[in-house]
């Protein structure tokens, strides 16, 4: 029993590193902080839930710290992409040549233009 | 001005908000410490309810949830949806950067909720973020503004139809 869950706690870590690695290959290879900022949140957040249930699964006394952990992760995660996302957006950050529409921009010159006596 | 009526609704509303909360922060204490001993209790509850009352405002799991039945069916299935995309996107992603041309047509698209609680509008953005291809940039009222790695299609009906929908629809009956 106890050597079944070490094997299925095995698999789950490795699948999670893998997540983990296509992610950082992700971060390397995409054009610009937008895409890279998905390719990140995504990767991490499966990627850390996948080795968080392969340590439960070796480690069943800690699961539910582990679970704890990882519903920490899924609420934190994806907000700090959105902040770190917005943020850049406002500072003006470059978006890669191959973007086809920005909605956001269009909007807010839009506005400011609205704003203008 | 405000009718007693109202400030009373009001006071009660903020009331339930800050017991929400102090029921959650205690029951993160206790999973967290992981026993019940007495000093660990009350630790934990002096901690909370001095939390909960500073911040009124603050918003939790079950912050204006709805405590009914088909909001705990909708909820089940939300997470199942919810785990199947986020798996999903992970394999596209995975696609996507292993891909020797790379294969991307980012935008930045206009989408358009339904959703009126802060809490269904906080997990309908989180969830956009981690499904496949989406990431929520800013927020404004009923509108979000959603960077799309593959832009399919940037008119407001057709994309909200894509992003927004799948979530919503479980959204809408867990938090209104």
């Amino acid at each position: 029993m106890s050597s079944l869950l070490a094997v299925v706690g095995g698999i789950l870590l490795v699948g999670g590193t893998a997540f983990l690695l296509f992610g950082a290959i992700g971060l390397v290879r995409m054009p610009d902080a937008y895409n890279r900022l998905q390719a990140g949140t995504k990767t991490t957040t499966l990627g850390t839930l996948l080795s968080l249930a392969g340590v439960a699964c070796l480690h069943p006394e800690w699961a539910l710290k582990l679970l704890l952990i990882g519903i920490f992760l899924l609420f934190t995660n994806p907000l700090s992409s959105q902040v770190l996302a917005r943020a850049a957006h406002r500072i003006g950050v470059k978006k890669a040549p191959q973007t086809v529409v920005d909605r956001l921009e269009e909007d807010l010159a839009e506005k400011d233009l609205g704003a203008r006596p | 001005m405000e009718t007693p009526v109202e400030a009373k609704v009001r006071a009660m509303a903020r009331t339930r908000s800050t017991a929400v909360m102090f029921a959650t922060l205690l029951l993160f204490w206790l999973m967290l410490i992981g026993n019940l001993t007495l000093d660990a209790l009350i630790v934990g509850v002096l901690a909370s309810l001095v939390i909960a009352v500073l911040y009124p405002n603050g918003i939790s799991f079950f912050t204006e949830l709805r405590a009914t039945p088909e909001a705990f069916v909708a909820g089940l299935r939300y997470y199942g949806y919810f785990f199947k995309e986020l798996v999903k996107s992970n394999l596209r992603l995975t696609a996507i950067v292993l891909s020797p041309s790379l294969p991307i047509r980012p935008g930045i698209v206009k989408v358009r909720t339904r959703l009126r609680s802060r809490m269904g509008r906080l997990m309908l953005a989180n969830s956009i973020t981690l499904t496949p291809g989406t990431l929520t940039v800013e927020m404004d009222s009923e509108w979000l503004y959603v960077h799309w790695t593959n832009v399919e299609s940037d008119d407001i009906e057709a994309a909200t139809g894509a992003i927004v929908a799948g979530f919503e629809r479980y959204l809408e009956v867990i938090y209104g």
